[in-house]
């Protein structure tokens, strides 16, 4: 579990005092993938960049597991926390197998330990260890090499992840098959992991949990259907209307996804017409004040309440949103890779 | 080039004096120029004083340097390496900081995100990235030193310069010709062996960028 406890950084630009994170709490449950989103400036990079202590806190605490970070040996810190950056930030130097070792390599791990653990991880990921071990990472598609820099992260067994807008530099499709590929290999290996993005839907996608953030201090944090059902503030709606760009769900229409329930409408219930695209839907709620806390009600063309839909179904239809285009041939990455021979 | 057939033992000779001239001076030169390098790369106020140092010491005539370390280091090889080396220094200072500089950012914190002290980044991740520059500072600082290095001969040095020096006295065009191929041909070996070396420290450049 990481606990950020009143949490600034506070940079000096030419005596005049810049707080980049101010003011900043939340904890990140043990296997909960947290999303921290924001605006470019918001401080979320910041703040995960404390975690690992790749910028000091200037005031507040951060603690892992009960353990003050700041009070911990820096390298043993490092060493339980994997971090994975814009296009995994490898060693270009280095091959796969090798980027892989490299934590393995400093904790002093044998040759056959390191191997053997690099070619489980690159199955883990998805690359055959016998195609892709002794590649170098520019004979890599930048999808793969995004893989290896989880599997890297993964090397040590560190029970936490910080991943820095890893998707940020791939491809559309090729970011929809990440997001996905992640969320799988999360269910297998239950690490807890703080992801920074700006992309709302990969926040809606992938976060159990999601911290907006705005001028350096947080504007709600929350599980992503609280942020539908009770944005916090002005911005949060804006952040999340204006930025959800779903052109594909302006043609998915919530009578597509409601569900028979046997449940009596109460009177107070909400009803949204099913002829109300999915981000038509989303807009409405942030504006409506529902007391279901567990979803909403769909009309059908006589305006009678036929069916329901529940915030985190509606959450994650939201937050996959043009993935599900891509799913048909979400493998497809590999095999088209595979029949181009890198030399 | 009638000399050079008819005595290729004593321009072999010569030509192994001349490498050892250079080879001493451009290993003094490495063994200081890399770590200032690097230094200048991490304390950036240092960088204006120390390439400025190295470019001003560059520009000295080699003949005026000659004549001024005399005093304090005689006539022969110690005053010949010592006046190379210092005008290795500014190709292998300069490239070995740019080549430092070069490392991306990106790169960097990757390195320090999984846990890796400072010297363990230099030696995994920085000294490996720079190479290429290392080397190819190494490279024109080894070329110049050949050339500079036959003028060495004059402070008593030995090496192919006293062919040329030699040819000059006694208006032997055969020597001198022979003296300046050898010179060349030298060069030419050193610049290919170096460019070599760079591809063999770094297998990855000699892997061909597919897409994998």
């Amino acid at each position: 579990m990481i606990t950020l406890d009143h949490v600034s950084k506070i940079f000096d630009s030419g005596g005049q005092e810049i707080r980049a994170v101010d003011d900043v709490s939340f904890e990140v449950a043990e296997g909960e993938l947290a999303v921290l989103i924001g605006p470019s400036g918001s401080g979320k990079t910041t703040t995960m960049r404390m975690i690992n202590r790749l910028e000091a806190v200037s005031e507040g605490t951060i603690t892992i597991d009960g353990r003050d970070a700041t009070a911990m040996n820096l390298v043993e810190l490092r060493r339980n926390i994997g971090y994975v950056i814009q296009q995994g930030g490898l060693f270009p130097h280095f091959t796969v197998a090798e980027n892989v070792s490299v934590v393995p390599r400093l904790m002093g791990w044998s040759k056959g330990k390191r191997r053997e653990r690099a070619e489980e991880l690159l199955q883990l990921v998805g690359l055959d260890p016998s195609i892709f071990a002794e590649r170098y990472p520019r004979q890599l598609s930048g999808g793969q090499q995004q893989r290896v820099g989880v599997a890297r992260a993964l090397a040590a067994d560190a029970p936490i992840i910080l991943m820095d807008e890893p998707f940020g530099a791939v491809d559309p499709i090729t970011r929809n098959q990440l997001q996905r590929w992640l969320r799988r290999i999360q269910a297998e290996v239950h690490k807890t992991i703080v992801f920074v993005t700006h992309d709302i839907n990969e926040a809606f996608l992938l976060g159990d949990r999601i911290v907006l953030m705005n001028d350096g201090a947080i504007e709600q944090n929350g599980h992503p259907a609280d942020l539908l059902r009770h944005p916090a503030s002005d911005f949060v709606r804006e952040f999340i209307g204006e930025e959800f760009a779903l052109q594909a769900l302006e043609h998915t229409f919530i009578a597509e996804l409601a569900k028979p329930n046997s449940h009596e409408v109460s009177s107070d219930a909400v009803v949204l017409p099913g002829t109300l695209s999915v981000p038509a839907a989303s807009r409405e709620l942030t504006h409506t004040d529902n007391t279901d806390d567990d979803g909403f009600w769909v009309s059908n063309d006589d305006g009678e309440p036929s069916g329901y839909v529940t915030y985190r179904e509606f959450a994650t239809v939201l937050g996959e949103g043009i993935v599900s285009d891509a799913e048909a041939d979400d493998d497809g990455e590999e095999e088209l890779s595979d029949a181009i021979p890198a030399q | 080039m009638q000399y050079l057939l008819n005595n290729p033992g004593r321009v072999l000779e010569l030509t192994w004096d001349h490498i050892q001239l250079v080879g001493i001076a451009i290993i003094v030169a490495t063994l200081i120029g890399v770590p200032l390098g690097i230094l200048i790369s991490k304390v950036r106020w240092l960088a204006p004083p120390v390439l400025n140092i190295t470019g001003i010491l560059y520009t000295v005539p080699s003949l005026a340097f000659f004549a001024i370390l005399i005093p304090y280091t005689g006539l022969g090889l110690t005053t010949a390496t010592t006046a190379l080396s210092v005008y290795s220094l500014l190709a292998i200072v300069r490239n070995t900081s740019a080549g430092m500089d070069e490392v991306p950012r990106a790169t960097i914190d990757a390195a320090r995100g999984m846990g890796m002290t400072g010297v363990q980044r230099l030696r995994f991740v920085e000294l490996p990235l720079a190479l290429p520059y290392i080397l190819a500072g190494l490279r024109i600082a080894t070329v110049a030193a050949i050339s500079i290095g036959a003028i060495a001969a004059i402070v008593g040095a030995g090496g192919l310069g006293r062919l040329i020096f030699d040819g000059m006295r006694t208006l032997d065009t055969n020597k001198i010709v022979a003296g300046a191929l050898a010179c060349i041909g030298l060069a030419l070996a050193a610049d290919f062996g170096l460019s070599r070396l760079a591809l063999l420290l770094r297998p990855d450049m000699r892997a061909s960028a597919g897409r994998g």
